[in-house]
């Protein structure tokens, strides 16, 4: 028996999403915890709100209800805004600190 | 298996396969390239989901705007080399057992909510440009207005960070 029945389901089921879509959560916060360059854990989060995309998509489709996508559409947009603003703070820490590694961004420390 | 079977499993591995090349890759363009792929697989889903407008509009914003924001970024940086230091041993352990962690918790919440969700026949409606494109401006439009203005303001932001601080020159 298989974790969710994935496999028994002869049908592409709305449990088929559901996994996918906390596999690449999952990995996203693996991404997270496992990098020190900022950059790639920009990516890491990317790829979370891509999961959460597709998990609504996937219900709202399932459910025949548009609502779902137009939250999709506003995440996209959130997204967008928070990488730009994002790197351009990483740019800056950049030109300041000659570093992205976020273990050694520590002057708040002391 | 039919067609969509097949669809559905390969765009899920090469989803799966480029996500953690994303995550282990040691240089950062590599990661970038494979995020790329990995968002144009996701594009397929929705393709599959029959979410017409969504798949065009994430090609636009991922592969378009967001992906070239970041390999600019990191071409500015000059990172294209591979100088990343590692966490400490103990770090990574505790980051591979905090996310197979979440994975089997995840899991087996949703097994425990047993969603039973058949999909019926797809109907033409939903996921369209017309129905979304409907549903936008009518029953989301303040939300629509916000968020024009947010990305109005997160560009003004932008670029007052890039500025060149002048007050710091003079001194």
């Amino acid at each position: 028996m298989t974790l969710l029945n994935i496999f028994a389901d002869p049908h592409i089921s709305i449990n088929h999403y559901i996994a996918v879509s906390a596999m690449l959560f999952t990995i996203g916060v693996f991404g997270v915890l496992f990098r020190r360059n900022a950059i790639t854990i920009f990516m890491c989060i990317e790829l979370m709100l891509n999961s959460v995309n597709l998990l609504l998509v996937a219900f709202s489709t399932y459910h025949h209800d548009n609502s779902g996508q137009v939250f999709v559409f506003f995440i996209m947009a959130v997204a967008a805004a928070e990488v730009a603003v994002g790197l351009a703070i990483l740019v800056t820490i950049f030109r300041n600190l000659h570093t992205i590694d976020i273990d050694e961004l520590k002057n708040l420390k002391n | 298996m039919d067609i969509k079977e097949i669809i559905f499993w390969s765009l899920s591995t090469i989803a799966f396969i480029t996500a953690i090349y994303t995550v282990i890759a040691k240089n950062p363009i590599f990661s970038a390239i494979s995020l790329l792929v990995c968002f144009a697989s996701i594009a397929g889903h929705y393709l599959l989901l029959n979410a017409q407008f969504l798949f065009i509009v994430h090609i636009i914003v991922y592969a378009g705007a967001i992906m070239v924001l970041f390999l600019t970024t990191l071409m500015l940086m000059n990172l294209n080399e591979e100088t990343e230091k590692h966490k400490p041993a103990i770090a990574q352990i505790a980051a591979l057992v905090i996310a197979v962690a979440l994975g089997i918790v995840l899991m087996l919440a949703v097994r425990k909510a047993n969603v039973i969700l058949t999909m019926g026949p797809i109907t033409g409606s939903v996921g369209d440009v017309k129905s979304l494109g409907t549903v936008l401006l009518s029953e989301y439009f303040y939300p629509f207005e916000f968020i024009s203005v947010l990305l109005l303001s997160a560009m003004v932001g932008v670029v007052l960070l890039m500025k060149k601080d002048k007050t710091a020159a003079l001194k």
